[in-house]
């Protein structure tokens, strides 16, 4: 990091990891601040829009992207840990705006000022290892939004590679939706878990232990279909790898004891 | 052609219960885009080459007009016709009267996707005109009464015992001990039995991959060389087109030719390219004595200057289908229309209504693979969300999908509010999933768990427990 001062980073926990996975928003924060950052929470921040924004509904997505505008103003950077909210608000949101110039160019300072977790810490912080470790064989998933819209694809294998003790194996077609897509899963259940299936099917045959994404809506896919086939391959975001919490959080859909 | 579209779920659950079309599926699935990633690795300027696409088709965009102008004063001057239809029943109408004023009795056809679009065959066989599809898949399709379930592989839903299943029904001088073992015994049959009906043909039909302005040349690319044997063989050659096909210039048909075979089938160029300009002058050897173009607009102008104009750069390469997961699950057959895929979820509600074709462009995950791979930068899921949007707005969307998205936002947008709502959901399904973690079935979730388990969240929200960390340090 180039600036004299600590850079003060806004961190969007999105509303997946807000209600169902509050550990990787905690291992955001270690993660940014490890790497040199200012770390705060916005407090008026909900959702950044995308189940109205992908239905069709235009007006009730500029409303909520003016809250989300407004409650991350005046920060040097916002951080999510989600490549699809992070493609939401860097590529979608300045465009629901084509027509209205001020609220436009707000949104496009918010674009240009927000970067997903992992790529922000290889890209911008310039971290290149993490002091973390965990035993055994992962497998990666490139999520859809994050790999496309943000060019999400070496930077979390980067730093993967630096945990002690874990190897990494690539899956067959680790670029291949698993079939979440949203409400697509419950609007389209049967091609949804043809897709997860073929994917699941994918992460077995590597012989990995775990499953790590950098998304939750496919990790609560992925880990569902993996669970409901009766795997024991754990799922996890990937950030939680890299701020060393395997030991301390269980795996997601799997209980404490 | 009769849309099914409005049941794409329940064609899809067809589809996805159909160990053929599976076998066929898992055949292809693989296969195209390690071809189409190895031609393009073998092109270091592919990438460059994209955005020229792109730059030529929305330049002839803006001056459709003009190029048009330009294409049928060139037509004209190298002795063809150019029949200008702004609808599908024009032109029916105009192949039709081409056909009856050439006394014609057979019609062979080359591949094309207007054509289907037009339902051209049934029009010419209700007139007592039999029409021939001679691409070898179109020809198999013709036999089995079947449409095309992709726009360059029109037989990709069938297997080689389907193949040899058709032809012993039809070619019933057919030994029984004759082998179909491998394609190039079936492209033997096919070939044997077609060459007398290139012959005997009055009209030939092809489609055109482009119209060129500057000399009024239409352009098809074929790999079977059948294209070549429709438009030159009979005494009169008409051309199918729609308005988005014309290019100004010859360097421009070049420029999209080698993106098109590329994202196509992966090949640098297809077996044949073919330019036709005006019919047969004194001196030729070949070539038919008339040359017609039928120029179509069905619904395209329409899209000029609107959120889908960009659909009309498409070149046809089927990229985005070789590509889609979706497709790649359902086949083409599920989309329930002309155009399958990625661009049909596009195109399809442009042609026949989105209250008809809504099922398309919602049934996609937005994984964003067919723009990545499109030769032209067509932002598909962009317009499939558009399309969504003309729904939402026309309220063809569901009601209780109106309804919950309604509440959701308004709690969405009361922060306060929302923490309390989302505390309590995440306690509640902490609680459901109990000691196991994982939630087997829940109420109004069905279709999330009748084939997938739920992970039971943490419990306690990701700002309750921050706010309790931040009470605690101070």
């Amino acid at each position: 990091m180039t600036m004299n001062t600590r850079p003060r980073v806004a961190l969007f926990v999105t509303c997946l990891v807000d209600l169902h996975r509050p550990s990787v928003g905690f291992a955001a924060i270690k993660l940014l601040e490890d790497a040199g950052c200012d770390v705060e929470v916005p407090r008026a921040q909900t959702c950044c829009g995308q189940p109205a924004y992908n239905s069709g509904d235009r007006a009730t997505t500029a409303s909520l992207a003016r809250d989300f505008i407004d409650a991350f103003a005046g920060y040097d950077y916002v951080v999510v840990p989600s490549g699809s909210c992070g493609g939401m608000l860097r590529t979608h949101m300045p465009h629901l705006f084509d027509d209205d110039p001020n609220t436009r160019a707000c949104a496009e300072v918010l674009a240009g000022k927000t970067y997903e977790l992992v790529s922000f810490l290889t890209d911008i912080c310039g971290i290149t290892e993490v002091a973390a470790s965990m035993t055994g064989r992962a497998t990666y998933h490139d999520s859809c939004a994050g790999l496309r819209e943000l060019g999400v694809k070496a930077q979390p294998r980067t730093l993967l590679a630096s945990v002690t003790g874990l190897s990494m194996v690539e899956m067959k077609e680790p670029e291949i939706c698993c079939g979440f897509g949203g409400t697509f899963c419950v609007k389209y259940p049967e091609i949804s878990t043809r897709m997860v299936s073929d994917k699941t099917a994918d992460i077995v045959a590597t012989g990995a232990d775990t499953l790590l994404a950098g998304d939750m809506g496919c990790l609560l896919n992925m880990a569902g279909r993996l669970s409901r086939e009766g795997s024991s391959i754990k799922v996890r975001h990937v950030a939680e790898v890299l701020a060393n919490m395997t030991g301390s959080v269980p795996a997601i859909g799997e209980s404490r004891s | 052609m009769l849309a099914t579209s409005p049941a794409f779920k329940e064609n899809a659950s067809r589809a996805m219960a159909d160990p053929g079309l599976q076998k066929a599926l898992a055949r292809t699935r693989p296969q195209n885009p390690a071809k189409r990633a190895a031609a393009v690795a073998g092109l270091p300027e592919f990438e460059q080459l994209r955005d020229i696409g792109r730059d030529i088709k929305n330049h002839t965009l803006a001056h459709l007009d003009f190029y048009l102008e330009e294409w049928e004063a060139n037509v004209l001057a190298s002795g063809g016709h150019v029949h200008w239809c702004s609808t599908a029943d024009d032109a029916r109408a105009a192949v039709l009267k081409i056909c009856q004023a050439a006394g014609a009795r057979t019609v062979t056809k080359g591949k094309s996707m207007v054509s289907e679009e037009l339902a051209i065959n049934d029009h010419l066989e209700k007139h007592g005109i039999k029409p021939i599809e001679t691409d070898l898949g179109e020809y198999i399709l013709q036999i089995r009464n079947e449409a095309p379930s992709h726009i360059i592989g029109p037989a990709f839903h069938l297997n080689r015992e389907d193949w040899e299943e058709s032809f012993r029904a039809v070619h019933t001088h057919l030994p029984k001990d004759r082998v179909f073992a491998e394609k190039k015994d079936i492209q033997a049959e096919a070939r044997t039995l077609l060459r007398d009906k290139f012959l005997a043909a009055d009209v030939g039909i092809t489609g055109a991959n482009f119209l060129i302005a500057e000399t009024g040349s239409s352009v098809i690319v074929t790999n079977e060389g059948n294209g070549d044997l429709t438009q030159t063989i009979p005494r009169v050659h008409i051309a199918l087109a729609t308005i988005e096909k014309i290019v100004p210039t010859l360097e421009d048909a070049t420029s999209l030719l080698r993106l098109l075979a590329r994202s196509a089938t992966g090949q640098d160029f297809s077996v044949y390219t073919t330019f036709s300009t005006g019919g047969r002058r004194p001196g030729d050897l070949d070539g038919p004595e008339e040359y017609h173009v039928v120029i179509v607009d069905n619904g395209r102008s329409a899209m000029i200057g609107t959120e889908f104009q960009d659909m009309l750069r498409c070149i046809r390469c089927a990229a985005c289908m070789n590509h889609c997961p979706v497709y790649q699950t359902v086949g083409g057959h599920a989309y329930g229309w002309v155009y399958p895929g990625p661009m049909g979820s596009v195109l399809t509600p442009t042609l026949i209504g989105v209250d008809k074709a809504g099922h398309l462009p919602n049934a996609s995950t937005f994984c964003g693979k067919c723009e990545s791979v499109c030769p032209v930068k067509i932002p598909l899921p962009k317009m499939m969300r558009h399309w969504r949007e003309r729904e939402f707005e026309r309220h063809l969307s569901p009601a209780t999908t109106r309804t919950n998205l309604a509440v959701w936002a308004w709690v969405a947008r009361r922060p306060q509010l929302y923490r309390l709502a989302t505390g309590m959901a995440a306690r509640l399904l902490k609680l459901v999933g109990g000691s196991k973690g994982r939630i087997a079935s829940l109420p109004f979730a069905g279709s999330w768990t009748k084939t997938r388990d739920l992970p039971a969240p943490e419990g306690e929200t990701f700002f309750t427990r921050y706010a309790r960390m931040q009470r605690d340090e101070a």
